[in-house]
């Protein structure tokens, strides 16, 4: 199977491997079409979005004022920090140029000169990299005011490199742009959305690292192409990183549509020790997660995931087999969303609080049944009543790892509950158990 | 305790600015040349990047309590963070965290008395399909066994 994203070609983050193998070329003629021509290619390509919510990026581009008159800004999302993702970093690491490439051709499409990467902070490492592979763009002139000359065109664009700091939120799209703009990442309400309104009140356009790295391929290779790889209603191919209980945890490159146990068992090779799998959350950890007894069938795609109750998200698939403590996981999960809840929305912050709370009881053995009630209708009332969906990310984990998994819930409710009992005379009944010879 | 600028940083942020339409973007990329210069970010470095900046105190104060890579107190030389998110606690994060802190006998959040150490258990780091990891400043280990990570902290001086 052919690999979009990241092709299978030795040293091809370095430009002189990248240029070797028609590198830029597609740049070149990107730039000698039409802005309208590009969005057009993009739209009937099918092309939709790698950072999570699967929105066409046609369609998103379309929604920007025409024109070179008024400023305009394009943001590459690689903040990557939804557990279960790490597949962006392959990209920085492994393809830098495409990912540069795809930026300028998307510049020259919705009329942007500048660009800012905004990349997580822990990245270090790969932030160098990507520092490296602009810095050598920059000298070849395939970036900045130098493109005019080796293009020959009369535009030119910038990217910079924006480093974040460690917040979760700032992935999402308003909450990136405050961080870019030197402010705390609140996410911003919606509407106006950011093709209207958005960095420094201009507008902009918002993108995942791996959307922008199908761009090159499909102008050079046309939509035609593209969309007939996979899904058609989804189509291309899809970086899944697969994490948890398998015995070859990476990243795979695979076209839309695989089925999720043939990523498992043959491309992951399998759960080590031939257990069986409990559960498996198929899109990052804020996707509502799947029982290891229904995978039997599930194409991932977007369209296919929604039918079985899930979502593709980041595509960051994480398998945990049959000895899990579900309950554990998911009161890690739920301190995860609490840490990184911004505050603002009182449903979110609170919520957030009361989930890890009655989590923490239950894993210590202290939860009452109704806890795991309380706990479907904590999650239920923060979905639909946020700014931003770090909400639903929250709250799905929960209301569906309940709904799904509720024996594992009850079993440990039930199992090791200790009821506070104040009164003597009960607590002296509780531990002495009178009956406790009598069997029938 | 006054804070200024290296002159080579004073070069950097001259660049920094440059990259930004407004001023006060660059404050994230300021934060960080101030603590890498003093290993944190004290009330006089806030000062003075709000001044260079011209924004309030307080917005600058706003920034570095929101973003956890800031750190207002010292830390220890070797930064030890460990994830302990579901990935790589499916694979022993959890059991690497318990180690590191009675190897080095402090709590999260703590620096050791030498100052050699301080311990962060961190959120998801991007190696979930290398879990589990630490990471010790800005590099990361992945793939590891609590034995490694103790041999990894052994390692440090
Ligand atoms: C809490 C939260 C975190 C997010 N984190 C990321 C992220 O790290 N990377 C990303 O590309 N999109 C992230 N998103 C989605 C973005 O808001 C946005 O939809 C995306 O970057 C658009 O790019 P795309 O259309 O190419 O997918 C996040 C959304 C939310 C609500
Ligand atoms: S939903 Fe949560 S993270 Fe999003 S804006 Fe509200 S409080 Fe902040
Ligand atoms: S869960 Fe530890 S790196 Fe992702």
């Amino acid at each position: 199977m052919e690999k979009i994203v990241l092709p299978e070609i030795e040293n091809l983050h370095l430009i002189d491997t990248y240029v070797a193998n028609g590198g830029y070329d597609t740049a070149k003629s990107a730039l000698a079409k039409s802005s309208d021509e590009i969005i057009d290619i993009v739209k009937k390509s099918g092309l939709r979005g790698r950072g999570g919510a699967a929105f066409s990026t046609g369609l998103k581009w379309s929604f920007i004022p025409k024109g070179s008159g008024i400023t305009k800004y394009l943001c590459i999302n690689g903040d990557e920090s939804e557990p279960g993702s790490f597949k962006d970093r392959q990209v920085f690491e492994f393809n830098p140029h495409q990912l540069i490439e795809g930026i300028v051709i998307t510049c020259h499409a919705i009329h942007a000169k500048k660009a800012y990467l905004y990349i997580r902070g822990e990245y270090h490492k790969w932030i160098k990299l990507m520092q490296k592979a602009l810095d050598d763009a920059y000298e070849r002139g395939f970036v900045g005011e130098a493109m005019k000359a080796k293009y020959g065109t009369d535009f030119s664009c910038d990217i910079y490199i924006h480093k974040g700091a460690g917040a979760y939120i700032c992935g999402e799209e308003s909450s990136l742009m405050n961080s870019i703009e030197g402010k705390r990442g609140y996410p911003r309400v919606k509407p106006p959305f950011p093709a209207q309104v958005g960095l420094w009140g201009a507008p902009t356009i918002i993108n995942n690292v791996e959307t922008i790295a199908n761009i090159p391929p499909i102008i050079k290779k046309g939509w035609e192409w593209f969309s007939a790889i996979g899904e058609q209603k989804h189509p291309g191919t899809l970086l899944f990183g697969v994490s948890g209980h398998v015995n070859k945890p990476g990243v795979y490159e695979l076209p839309s549509g695989t089925l999720l146990t043939d990523i498992i068992y043959n491309y992951a090779g399998g759960v080590p020790g031939n257990k069986k799998i409990k559960c498996v959350i198929p899109g990052g950890s804020s996707m509502p997660p799947l029982r290891g007894d229904q995978l039997e069938g599930i194409k991932m795609d977007a369209e296919s995931l929604r039918a079985a109750g899930s979502a593709i998200g980041t595509g960051g698939i994480m398998v945990m087999d049959e000895d899990t403590d579900l309950v554990k996981v998911l009161a890690r999960l739920s301190k995860f969303y609490y840490h990184e809840s911004c505050g603002q929305c009182t449903p979110c912050r609170e919520g957030t609080g009361w989930m890890v709370k009655l989590l923490n009881r239950i894993v210590r053995g202290e939860g009452s049944k109704s806890d795991i009630d309380l706990l479907v209708s904590v999650a239920s009332n923060i979905e639909g009543n946020t700014v931003c969906a770090l909400g639903e990310a929250a709250a799905w984990p929960v209301r569906f790892m309940i709904t799904r998994f509720r024996d594992e819930f009850e079993k440990q409710v039930s199992d090791h509950v200790k009821l506070e009992v104040k009164n003597k005379v009960h607590s002296m009944r509780a531990t002495l158990n009178p009956l406790a010879s009598v069997e029938n | 305790m006054e804070f200024k600028f290296s002159v080579e940083n004073q070069e950097k942020i001259e660049r920094i600015i440059q990259k930004y339409p407004e001023k006060q973007a660059a404050v994230m990329p300021l934060l960080y040349l101030a603590q890498e210069q003093h290993g944190f970010i004290s009330v006089e470095a806030m000062r003075e990047i709000s001044q260079i900046l011209e924004m309030p105190e307080t917005d600058v104060l706003g920034v570095v309590t929101f973003y956890s890579m800031f750190h207002q107190k010292e830390i220890g030389k070797h930064h030890i963070q460990v994830c302990t998110n579901v990935s790589c606690m499916l694979r022993g994060g959890m059991q690497i965290f318990d180690a590191v802190k009675s190897k080095l006998g402090i709590n999260n959040g703590e620096v050791t008395s030498d100052k050699l150490f301080s311990l962060e258990e961190v959120e998801c780091m991007g190696s979930c399909g290398t879990a589990p990891m630490i990471a010790v400043n800005e590099d990361y280990f992945e793939n590891l066994s609590t034995e490694k990570a103790i041999e990894i902290l052994n390692s440090l001086k």
